[in-house]
């Protein structure tokens, strides 16, 4: 495609404005107006951006660590197996480990989409939604993932 | 160092001198919009001829004076003080009034558009009334408690030094109108709100500063700063702004904990 050829007199646009009957301006989106935001008056927000600083700091040990141990540490990536989960997870300390690691990435990760959504999503119902498909998926991973690793038996056949 | 004479010239006063000769052409590339012709924004361009040492507003009302009279801007002071005429000059927010053409690469066009985040009622003019209900919403004034006293408020120059830059704020929108965070949500109370919320947090002789923290903290207050730092580079009067949401975000941490 060729670059901008706007002249200004379009033939056709002419005769569609006026004075008495102004085009339409563009409103930023979700305006702020004497009514809205509503004050909730609650620290949520407050918590929530400690929590990002707070787990993330952990989660820089937790999660290099785990990276370490999987992918550099005695052969890398070719020692995963069962066998390699399970004795792991055979020690209380690695089930910690990966229990809080689990914790933490996951309220953190969510916690940071919100903060997308919010940053990005427009209408309200996309708001919604989007931050109901996040919650359901949050929880439901993080229910299977503590549900495992403590029903966790290695002798499963 | 030599004092100047009259009879000593430099080859640079003598250029300055001459200032007929002075003069580049230079296009401006302005972003126009008028909803009485039509509801698409578009591009025009101006030619002119000018020194490179005057600056943009001065560009502007050579063109609407000489050249198109109905372009639309926002000036009063013309001299950095009243806050009327942020725009959007080659990508970034400045105030036109303080923006020396030589310093913006004359050689290239150069663009001008309404600031963003903000309703565009006609060619640079903006619907400021969101920005301003924000700055109304952080309640902008000193509260007291007490009989008022019959002399003036005393505050020691310590005092007064801590929240120096925030007074400096000239409400031009030319930080909350950099925002990201603000181009996508107008619910954001933006930079420009918080710093004047700042400017009486941390002023001694005030005793609101407990109410503005809690309307701070809530859902559309600080938390929402990404630390972008457009605000901070933006800001026609140095204003370091995202400092000043910092220093907030650090009060209302401190009073919790
Ligand atoms: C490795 C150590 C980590 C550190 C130090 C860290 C730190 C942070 C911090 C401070 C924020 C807030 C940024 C802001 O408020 O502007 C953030 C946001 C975020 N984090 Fe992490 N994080 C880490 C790991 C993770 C992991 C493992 C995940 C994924 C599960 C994750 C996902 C996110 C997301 C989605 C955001 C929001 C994106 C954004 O704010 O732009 N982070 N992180
Ligand atoms: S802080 Fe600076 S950029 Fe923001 S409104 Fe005030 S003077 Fe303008
Ligand atoms: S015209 Fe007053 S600040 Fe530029």
């Amino acid at each position: 495609m060729s670059a901008e050829t706007t002249s200004p007199a379009g033939a056709s646009d002419v005769t569609l404005y006026d004075v008495d009957n102004p085009a339409p301006v563009i409103e930023p989106p979700r305006k702020r107006t004497e009514k809205t935001p509503k004050s909730t008056r609650t620290n949520f927000e407050l918590y929530g951006w400690l929590f990002m600083r707070l787990s993330g700091i952990v989660l820089v040990v937790l999660v290099l660590g785990h990276l370490l141990i999987q992918l550099v540490l005695d052969g890398g990536v070719s020692k995963i197996g069962f066998a390699f989960v399970a004795g792991r997870w055979a020690s209380p300390f690695w089930q910690v480990w990966d229990l809080l690691m689990l914790w933490l990435a996951m309220l953190h990760g969510a916690n940071g989409l919100r903060t997308v959504i919010n940053d990005y999503a427009q209408r309200d119902n996309t708001r919604f939604w989007l931050k109901m498909l996040l919650y359901t998926a949050t929880v439901f991973t993080v229910l299977l993932g503590t549900l495992v690793i403590f029903t966790f038996d290695p002798n499963i056949r | 160092m030599s004092t100047p004479t009259l009879d000593k010239h430099s080859a640079a006063l003598d250029a300055a001198e001459n200032t007929a000769s002075h003069t580049i052409k230079v296009t401006f590339r302005i972003r126009r919009f008028n909803p009485e012709v039509s509801e698409e924004a578009s591009w025009q361009d101006f030619e002119l001829d000018i020194d490179p040492k005057e600056r943009v507003l001065d560009a502007l009302h050579k063109i609407k004076w000489d050249q198109d009279g109905t372009l639309t801007f926002r000036r009063s002071c013309a001299h950095g003080i009243c806050g009327s005429d942020a725009m959007r000059i080659n990508g970034k927010n400045r105030l036109a009034c303080k923006t020396l053409i030589k310093d913006i690469n004359p050689q290239k066009p150069i663009t001008i558009e309404a600031i963003k985040g903000l309703t565009v009622l006609k060619d640079l003019v903006v619907d400021m009334e969101p920005f301003f209900q924000a700055y109304r919403d952080v309640m902008p004034f000193l509260i007291t408690k007490g009989n008022e006293p019959t002399r003036e408020r005393l505050q020691s120059p310590e005092d007064r030094e801590r929240f120096d830059d925030t007074t400096k704020c000239i409400l031009c929108a030319a930080c909350t109108s950099s925002c990201p965070v603000f181009w996508n949500d107008g619910q954001y109370f933006g930079p420009a709100a918080i710093v004047n919320a700042h400017r009486f947090i941390f002023d001694s002789r005030d005793e609101g500063g407990e109410q503005r923290l809690e309307i701070l903290n809530d859902k559309d207050g600080v938390w929402r700063c990404r630390t972008t730092f457009n605000c901070t580079d933006a800001c026609p009067r140095g204003i370091e702004v995202t400092k000043a949401i910092q220093e907030v975000k650090r009060a209302l941490i401190t009073r919790r904990f």
